[in-house]
C-alpha cells in the first residue's frame, strides 16, 4: 500500500479522533446533568432523566444519528453532517456516562458522607470534596471503556455522510480493489488510538490509587 | 447552665417503618463523664447514638445538647417544633463522632483527613489548619504517619486518625459507636488507650461498646439497652456487681466472656 493511501487514512483518522474527543467531552458534561437529574429529589427531573437514558441506551446509535440528521433540518437547523454526527454521538454517550456516574455516586460508602456531615460540611462541600472525587475514581475504568466504545462507534457516522476512518477505508478499498490491506491498516490505526486512550486511562487510575499498591 | 447535662434525651421514640427501634428513651449524660451504652445486638444502641448525632431523625421526643434543643424544640403544648437548620448545625457542632468503620476519606492522607474540615468548614488557612492537625495527630501518637493514606494504615491507626479528626474541631461531647469492634484484638488496646486519655482529660463521652473491661474501668455510668428500652442504668459496680439484673446476667453470658465482669 502506498504512503499516499495510508496518509489519506491518517487524515480520516484525525476526523475520527476529533469527533470522538468532542462528543465524549460534551457527553461527559451532559452526563453530569443527566446524572444529577436522575438522582434528583424532584420527581419530574428524575422522570426526564430516566426517559433520556432509556431512549438513548435503548435505541441503536445508527437510528439516533439518522433521526437527528433528518430531524434538524425539519426544525430549521441546517447544519453540516459533522455537527449532526457530534450531536448524535454526544447524546448517546451522555446516556451511558450518566449511568456510569450514577453507579459511582451510589457506590460512595454512606459512612464517608456521614463523617463529613458530622464535621459540619454543607451538602455542596460534601459533593465537591467527598462524593465527586471518590465517584470519579470509582468510574475511571468504566468511563475509559466508554470512550473507547465511542471511538469505535464513530464509524457509524458515515451514514450521515461524514467520511471518517472506516468510511475512507471503504471508499479507498472500492477504488483501489485492495480491501484487505486498507481494512487491515484502518484496524491498526483504531487499535493504536485506543491503546493510547487505554494507556492514558491507566495513568489516571494510577494517579488516583491513594496509597493502595 | 452549668447544672444542665451535656446530653439530655427525653421520651425519644424512633421507628423504621413499622418497627419501633427506640421506645421512649430517657437519658442524661453528665458533663465530663464517660457514659457507656451496652446491650445485645439490635437493641438500638447505634440508633440512639445516631439520633443524638442527628444522623437519624427521631419520631418523637426531645434531645438537648448543653441545655440547647437539638433539631426540635418543645412548643407551648409540648408539641415538636422543627428548628431552623442553621441553629441545629450550631448545636451539632458541639458533637464529635467516631464510627465503627472509621469512615476516613480514602482520597486524603491522615493529615488531609484531619485538616479538611478545618479548611472547608471552619475556613482556617491551610497552614494553620495543618499545624492544628499535626498537634491532634501527635496526641494520638501518629505524627509519623501524617502523610499516609488510610489504605496504608492499620485499623487501629485509622481509628486513631478518626478520633484526631473529630477532636480537631474542638467538640465538647464525643460519641463513639463500637470504636474497636472492627479491629483485630491486638489493635483494640491502642484505641482504648487513646479513649482513656481523652476521658482523663475531662471530655464528655458517650460510648457504645462491647468492651466490658473498658466500660467497667473508665465508665462513670453504664446504661443497658434492651429491645429499644433503657432497662438498667447506674455506676459500673451497681450494674455489673451482684446481685445483677437478670437481663444483664444473660447478656454477659451470651455476648461476652464472663471473666471481665467477675473481675469486679
Ligand atoms: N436504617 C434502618 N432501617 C430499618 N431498620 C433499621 C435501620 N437501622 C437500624 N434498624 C433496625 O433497628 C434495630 C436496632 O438497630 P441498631 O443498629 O441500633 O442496633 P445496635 O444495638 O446498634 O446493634 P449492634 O450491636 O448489632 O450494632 C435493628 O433491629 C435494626 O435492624
Ligand atoms: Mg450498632
Amino acid at each position: 500500500m502506498s504512503w499516499k493511501l495510508f496518509w489519506l487514512l491518517v487524515e480520516a483518522a484525525r476526523l475520527t479522533i476529533l469527533l470522538s474527543v468532542i462528543s465524549v467531552s460534551i457527553g461527559f458534561l451532559l452526563s453530569s446533568l443527566v446524572c444529577a437529574a436522575v438522582m434528583s429529589t424532584h420527581r419530574s427531573a428524575r422522570i426526564a432523566g430516566k426517559l433520556f437514558v432509556s431512549f438513548f441506551r435503548g435505541t441503536p446509535l445508527l437510528v439516533q444519528l439518522l433521526l437527528i440528521y433528518y430531524l434538524l433540518p425539519q426544525i430549521g437547523l441546517n447544519v453540516p453532517s459533522e455537527v449532526a454526527a457530534i450531536v448524535g454521538m454526544s447524546l448517546c454517550t451522555a446516556a451511558y456516562q450518566a449511568e456510569i456516574l450514577r453507579g459511582g455516586f451510589s457506590s460512595v460508602p454512606r459512612g464517608l458522607i456521614e463523617a463529613a456531615n458530622m464535621c459540619g460540611f454543607s451538602k455542596f462541600a460534601i459533593f465537591r470534596r467527598i462524593r465527586l472525587p471518590i465517584a470519579v475514581q470509582l468510574t475511571i475504568p468504566a468511563l475509559i471503556s466508554e470512550a473507547i466504545m465511542m471511538l469505535k462507534s464513530s464509524s457509524l457516522v458515515s451514514v450521515v455522510g461524514v467520511v471518517e476512518l472506516s468510511r475512507m477505508a471503504q471508499d479507498l478499498a472500492a477504488s483501489t480493489y485492495r480491501p484487505l490491506e486498507l481494512f487491515a491498516a484502518a484496524g491498526l490505526i483504531y487499535l493504536i488510538i485506543n491503546l493510547v486512550v487505554a494507556g492514558f486511562g491507566l495513568q489516571l487510575e494510577k494517579r488516583m490509587q491513594w496509597g493502595r499498591t | 447552665m452549668s447544672a444542665k447535662p451535656a446530653i439530655k434525651v427525653e421520651k425519644l421514640v424512633k421507628r423504621f417503618g413499622k418497627t419501633t427501634v427506640l421506645e421512649g428513651i430517657d437519658l442524661a449524660v453528665e458533663r465530663g463523664q464517660v457514659t457507656c451504652l451496652i446491650g445485645p445486638s439490635g437493641s438500638g444502641k447505634s440508633t440512639l447514638l445516631r439520633c443524638i448525632a442527628l444522623l437519624e431523625e427521631a419520631n418523637e421526643g426531645f434531645i438537648e445538647i448543653n441545655g440547647e434543643p437539638l433539631g426540635f424544640a418543645s412548643g407551648p403544648n409540648g408539641e415538636r417544633v422543627r428548628l431552623p437548620s442553621s441553629e441545629t448545625q450550631k448545636v451539632r457542632a458541639h458533637i464529635g463522632m467516631v464510627f465503627q468503620q472509621f469512615n476516613l476519606w480514602p482520597h486524603m492522607t491522615a493529615l488531609g483527613n484531619v485538616t479538611e474540615a478545618l479548611v472547608t468548614v471552619r475556613r482556617m488557612l491551610r497552614k494553620d489548619a495543618e499545624q492544628r492537625a499535626m498537634t491532634q495527630l501527635s496526641n494520638v501518637g501518629l505524627s509519623d504517619r501524617a502523610g499516609h493514606y488510610p489504605s496504608e494504615l492499620s485499623g487501629g491507626q485509622q481509628q486513631r486518625v478518626a478520633i484526631a479528626r473529630a477532636l480537631a474541631l474542638d467538640p465538647d461531647i464525643m460519641l463513639f459507636d463500637e470504636p474497636t469492634s472492627s479491629l483485630d484484638p491486638e489493635l483494640t488496646g491502642e484505641v482504648l488507650a487513646v479513649m482513656r486519655d481523652l476521658a482523663e482529660s475531662g471530655m464528655t463521652m458517650l460510648v457504645v461498646t462491647h468492651e466490658i473491661g473498658f466500660a467497667a474501668s473508665v465508665g462513670s455510668k453504664i446504661v443497658f439497652l434492651d429491645q429499644g428500652k433503657l432497662i438498667v442504668e447506674g455506676k459500673p459496680e451497681e450494674v455489673f456487681g451482684k446481685p445483677r439484673h437478670e437481663r444483664i446476667d444473660q447478656f454477659l453470658d451470651t455476648y461476652l466472656d464472663r471473666g471481665a465482669a467477675t473481675l469486679l
